[in-house]
């Protein structure tokens, strides 16, 4: 368990981004009583994994995704759940500053004291690299005195080459059900992740260091921050 | 969904034809196709909400099929790779192409109102 907080903001773009970076982590928190606002600025609209057969359309998914979304929450325990609105694959072409008013806003109103989200120029999908950048942009603007804690998940194939070893690094045994319970409320598209997993294992990774074990994030480096200015 | 029965979807192309429709169109190869392989160049294309007219579609025999719209301003829609098809609750036609690994390849959708989501 990582150290204590008092109001947790996590912001993600997608249904299922908390499941399998950070549910257990959040589980724990949830655990202890610390209040977890997560704002899903999509639901996932675009996603790929309709099966074939088909089990839904492209307009019936974002309603599979929402129901699946909240079921999630309630495996991990988060009791505010704030879907934003946007759509999925155009988070990058909103206006830059509409972001960050965005994250501004709710960091205004929740007053957190960690704020999860992807780390900017690490988290390969666009959408997640767009929601990196408004969040860091947001907590930037507050006086490095009162800044919340940011930590971000990175997972790009050359994280280690650019960020080197993750700083937190969360055993999440004691959870393991409720990150279970995460992933699986998220069936619809979770198939290809239980997937990779198995590819990673033929691959050598061993039980111990799987995503039911430990979940890896980095502290945001604000003396390497990803860009000179907003 | 229901594999495309060409016969069939041909008459709903033709039902649509000569209205202003809304059109969803999108092809893809995901966007994490690079992250999983480096060699894999990455593109798609999505449209959602575009408003045309068209006064010929067709859907050919061949599966997975193509399907081209003949536009009223000399303008083309097409989407190749379509394996089925349905026309849902609200009256659209939603046509799609499901790869072998079971993910959405490539979508086109007609609408009399705007899809909303």
């Amino acid at each position: 368990m990582l150290q204590p907080e008092r109001q947790i903001l996590v912001v993600f773009p997608h249904p299922d981004d908390e499941a399998f970076g950070v549910s257990g982590t959040l589980a724990q928190y949830a655990k202890a009583g610390t209040p977890i606002t997560y704002a899903c600025l999509t639901l996932g609209e675009m996603g790929r994994n309709l099966g074939n057969p088909p089990f839904t359309t492209r307009e019936g998914l974002p309603l599979i995704r929402k129901e699946e979304l909240k079921a999630s929450c309630d495996a991990i325990g988060i009791k505010d759940l704030r879907m934003m609105g946007l759509r999925d694959k155009t988070v990058e072409f909103e206006d830059d500053e509409k972001m960050v008013q965005m994250m501004t806003d709710l960091i205004d109103e929740l007053n957190p004291s960690l704020i999860i989200t992807f780390y900017p120029n690490y988290a390969v999908h666009p959408d997640h690299e767009a929601t990196a950048r408004a969040v860091v942009r947001a907590v930037r603007r507050i006086p490095e005195e009162n800044r919340p804690r940011l930590y971000g998940v990175a997972f790009a194939n050359d994280t280690l080459e650019g960020l080197g070893e993750p700083d937190i690094v969360n055993d999440i045994q004691d959870v393991k059900e409720a990150k279970w319970n995460s992933m699986h409320a998220h069936i619809s598209q979770t198939g290809w992740i239980l997937q990779e997993e198995a590819k990673r294992k033929n691959e050598g990774a061993t039980e111990d260091d799987n995503w039911l074990v430990i979940e890896r994030m980095y502290s945001y480096r604000w003396h390497e921050d990803f860009e000179e200015k907003f | 969904m229901e594999i495309v029965d060409t016969k069939k979807l041909q008459e709903l192309l033709n039902s649509f034809a000569n209205k202003d429709v809304y059109i969803h169109l999108e092809t893809t190869n995901g966007a994490y196709a690079s992250h999983f392989d480096e060699k894999v160049f990455n593109a798609g294309a999505f449209i959602r909400n575009v408003k045309l007219s068209y006064e010929l579609g067709k859907v050919t025999p061949d599966a997975p099929h193509r399907v081209g719209l003949k536009l009223h301003n000399d303008g083309w829609v097409y989407a190749q790779g379509i394996t089925h098809y349905e026309l849902d609750e609200l009256g659209r036609l939603l046509m799609a192409g499901h790869g072998y690994d079971g993910k959405l390849a490539v979508a086109l959708e007609i609408s009399e109102t705007p899809f909303a989501y």
